[in-house]
């Protein structure tokens, strides 16, 4: 062999040895991610789907952070105070805290951006109708002054459900919180990679390397959230099939939210690991009208809640696999500090068919059609609407089954217009548990009737109790206000929870670090 | 031929005006509400009125149709209620992946399609007119989102020989681009190959019933100058016709292969735009289809011209 063909061969040989090393090495620091939906915008305000939240989180930073324990814990803020009063709240940032664009993270822009916040969001509009003032004492520190005491703000500040309260800068802050937001620069631990934003493709988030991580291991939004990828590239896949396939295939790391249809075909494979996303699930609801007969009479509530049959329900949405629902005789979410079951007896036991004809009957229910929206494009609403059309119907309420998609029902179920002109009586949703852990983040569970949550139930006994739970002091109270909330809510039938459901995640074998929580936790996860 | 061609470009103007008026007032009608779907879960009815005003939503129908001819007017698309990104720029972002996969879909069907259809007409009646038939039947009665999960399982996760998903750009390589192509346009080709064949096939069959046809095989011309050269020629005239009526098949099949495949182009973008209600993206988009529809039957009345001098306009 001659010198140049042996060179030739060597340098040949040792390229296409390394190539593969430096595409693995290339591959481990870019996490593919296929997400629950499609990343419609960045603002965390605005936008208020489960996506956007999770998004946000890898964008934005907030002042305080819930831990797997559900305990707010300090995120951004080093610390805080509070006087004997409860009225004035003094926060101060920690130091070094920088926004994407390098500027520093200022006191000012913390309270732009909670103003913005506070308009939009639920636990927000509570603070506002008691803020006095919000002002920033320095750069790093600032405070709010209420007129009445919200013994709940930390909780509400540290809150991981949409609107999420993330700080950005004050300029960007002052958009109108009704318009959405044109730049997205947070100070969390990701850059959003605006320029290859394919809306309803990709999304890619870029790791921020001035991120001001907390000493603390991660926890949930709490602690420390250290990145180990260079990018985390999100994938939109709409159809399930092509997802499980692309997982199988090594196409993308992550899967959100695999259905349960397809988890036992994936679990055949050695190269993918499944398990729950979020320990907090889910939460069914049949939500009545409350405007209109049949359901403005509570007997007829009653006679529905009688024959609803959570296993039924349950099995609808996830089907055969037990592990995925439990029974849920609650308004608040299973396994939670304020879980109770106090008024539950109405949702458990064997259905009453009979009974809810009699009340039917004693009601003098003449058979008025029922109109039931019933989104037919999503697994959850459909087999729930399909399980309540069966039951009343056996029960003798005489359902018009309107059959349509989820932005119809949307739009249809704001109209406070008579059943017959336009409006509803039933339609189906869900929340997620996170959501109902206490009566702050659930907009359900509310009864201020023109004011409340589309049904407009109105019971102020039920609104008196929940503010008592506001002003509990410590835990024990706490309980003891939401066994009452929960006993009254039962018999007044706000609306009927159809079950606990648990969903799905799917990952590669070569990906760790991945834990349950109600939103897909980046930080502290690595690909081999 | 000039005057035909400005006429029938001026044509489309009025054609878009009436498109442009049906879509509008289509999705006024249409139940469902963009402020609903932003207003998320947790909404107020309030919250829902004040977000529907800050969009403009609750104007007059003619008012907001008037805005937006107006806008159209100035090559403006609008603005995407959920994105906050210009429609021409979201469309521009998603027409590379649905032009490459229409454009090999057609080359492939034709490629495949039209040999398929001389062979079937000139063994009409023998296996092998049986055997290509039995294919195109299986092509029309298919659904593309069979073929395109079967073609994915064979060929992606069996034999990893392609990807399951994806798109590729062009200027990141050509085989890299092609390679995530392959699988979508053989899934969305299957019915316009069929269709394709069956048109050819009947048309080559009258066509070689002709008397210049037998002129042409008495004067000892060979089987495949007569098949090509005279009697494909003289029945293209319909297979053109066909192939252009078949790009509305193109447009509907690409909604359901691209979201198979996970193709991020127009048809995905439309699925998406018409569940969240985003009317300025559906508008825009329709009316980028109905404009490339109307172009597409011009090429192909201008086309008749090459297959058929006879025909003058």
């Amino acid at each position: 062999m001659r010198r140049r063909d042996f060179m030739a061969t060597s340098l040949a040989a040792a390229t296409s040895l390394a190539a593969p090393a430096i595409a693995r090495g290339a591959e481990a620091r870019v996490l593919r991610f296929v997400p629950q939906a499609n990343l419609p915008n960045l603002d965390p305000i605005w936008g208020t789907q489960y996506v956007v939240r999770n998004a946000s989180l890898l964008v934005f930073d907030t002042l305080f952070g819930l831990d797997a324990t559900l305990t707010p814990r300090p995120q951004m803020c080093e610390g805080f105070e509070t006087t004997p009063d409860g009225l004035i709240w003094r926060f101060r940032l920690r130091s070094g805290l920088k926004f994407h664009d390098g500027t520093q993270v200022l006191a000012r822009d913390a309270v732009a951006s909670l103003g913005r916040w506070m308009a939009r969001d639920t636990m927000g509009q509570l603070i506002r109708a008691r803020l006095d003032a919000m002002t920033a004492s320095d750069d790093r520190s600032f405070e709010i002054r209420l007129k009445q005491p919200f013994p709940k703000l930390i909780f509400a500040l540290a809150k991981g459900n949409p609107n999420l309260p993330a700080i950005m800068p004050e300029r960007i802050a002052q958009t109108d919180p009704f318009k959405q937001i044109g730049e997205f620069i947070g100070s969390g631990p990701m850059k959003f990679q605006k320029d290859e934003w394919v809306p309803g493709s990709r999304a890619v988030f870029a790791r921020f390397d001035g991120y001001a991580s907390r000493d603390e291991p991660g926890n949930w939004m709490a602690g420390g959230k250290r990145i180990h990828f260079d990018r985390v590239e999100w994938q939109i896949i709409p159809d399930a099939a092509t997802a499980a396939a692309a997982l199988q295939s090594g196409e993308i790391d992550w899967w959100e939210t695999p259905l349960p249809d397809l988890v036992p075909l994936l679990r055949q494979s050695e190269d993918i690991r499944v398990d729950i996303a979020d320990p907090l699930g889910n939460v069914g609801i049949l939500r009545m009208n409350h405007l209109y007969p049949p359901f403005n009479d509570v007997r007829l509530r009653r006679a529905l809640q009688m024959v609803a049959n959570q296993p039924d329900y349950m099995r609808a949405i996830v089907g055969n696999d037990d592990a995925l629902w439990k029974p849920m005789p609650s308004f608040i979410t299973p396994g939670t500090p304020l879980y109770t079951e106090a008024g539950g007896e109405a949702l458990s036991g064997p259905r009453d068919f009979a009974a809810a004809k009699k009340l039917l009957a004693e009601a003098g229910y003449g058979g008025e059609k029922v109109v039931m929206l019933v989104a037919t494009d999503l697994i959850i609403t459909k087999g729930q609407g399909d399980v309540s059309a069966d039951v009343m119907t056996k029960a003798g309420f005489n359902v018009d089954y309107v059959a349509t998609d989820w932005g119809t029902v949307g739009a249809r179920r704001a109209k406070k217009d008579p059943p017959s002109q336009g409006g509803w009586n039933i339609f189906h949703t869900w929340l997620a548990g996170v959501d109902c852990i206490n009566p702050a983040p659930n907009i359900a569970i509310h009864t201020t009737g023109p004011k409340a949550w589309f049904g407009w139930p109105d019971n102020p006994a039920i609104e008196a109790m929940i503010g008592d739970w506001y002003a509990a002091p410590d835990l024990a109270s706490e309980k003891q206000q939401i066994e009452k909330v929960n006993r009254a809510s039962m018999e007044f039938v706000t609306f009927i929870p159809t079950g606990f459901f648990y969903g799905y995640q799917a990952w590669r074998r070569e990906v760790s670090g991945i834990v349950k929580a109600p939103f897909p936790v980046f930080w502290d996860v690595k690909k081999a | 031929m000039g005057i035909y061609f400005l006429r029938r470009v001026l044509a489309t103007i009025p054609v878009m005006a009436v498109v442009a008026l049906f879509v509008f007032s289509l999705l006024y009608i249409a139940p469902g509400d963009p402020a609903a779907v932003i207003a998320g879960d947790q909404a107020s009815p309030e919250q829902i009125a004040h977000i529907r005003a800050s969009l403009g939503l609750d104007r007059p129908f003619i008012v907001r149709f008037g805005d937006w001819l107006w806008q159209i007017a100035h090559g403006d698309l609008g603005t995407s209620i959920f994105t906050n990104l210009p429609v021409s720029h979201m469309i521009a972002q998603r027409i590379e992946p649905t032009l490459s996969l229409m454009i090999l879909t057609l080359v492939l069907s034709l490629v495949i399609a039209i040999p398929m259809g001389v062979i079937a007409a000139w063994t009409q009646g023998k296996w092998q007119d049986r055997l290509i038939m039995v294919f195109a039947v299986l092509g029309f009665s298919t659904p593309v989102f069979v073929i395109g999960y079967v073609l994915a399982f064979v060929f992606a996760l069996e034999w990893r020989l392609l990807p399951v998903q994806g798109f590729v750009p062009i200027e990141q390589g050509f085989w890299p681009f092609l390679r995530t192509l392959i699988l979508p346009a053989f899934t969305l080709g299957g019915i316009y190959i069929a269709l394709i064949a069956r048109i050819t096939r009947a048309s080559m069959l009258d066509v070689l019933s002709q008397d210049y046809i037998r002129t042409a095989r008495a004067k000892g011309l060979g089987e495949r100058p007569v098949l090509f050269l005279h009697a494909l020629k003289n029945a293209a005239v319909p297979i053109v016709t066909v192939v252009g009526l078949g790009v509305a098949l193109l447009i509907g099949g690409a909604v359901v292969t691209e979201s198979v495949f996970a193709i991020p182009g127009l048809g995905r973008l439309t699925v998406d735009a018409i569940l969240r209600r985003d009317y300025p993206v559906i508008q825009g988009v329709v009316l980028l289809f109905s404009f490339v529809y109307v172009l597409v039957n011009l090429a192909i009345d201008l086309l008749y011209t090459v297959f058929d001098p006879r025909i003058r306009y």
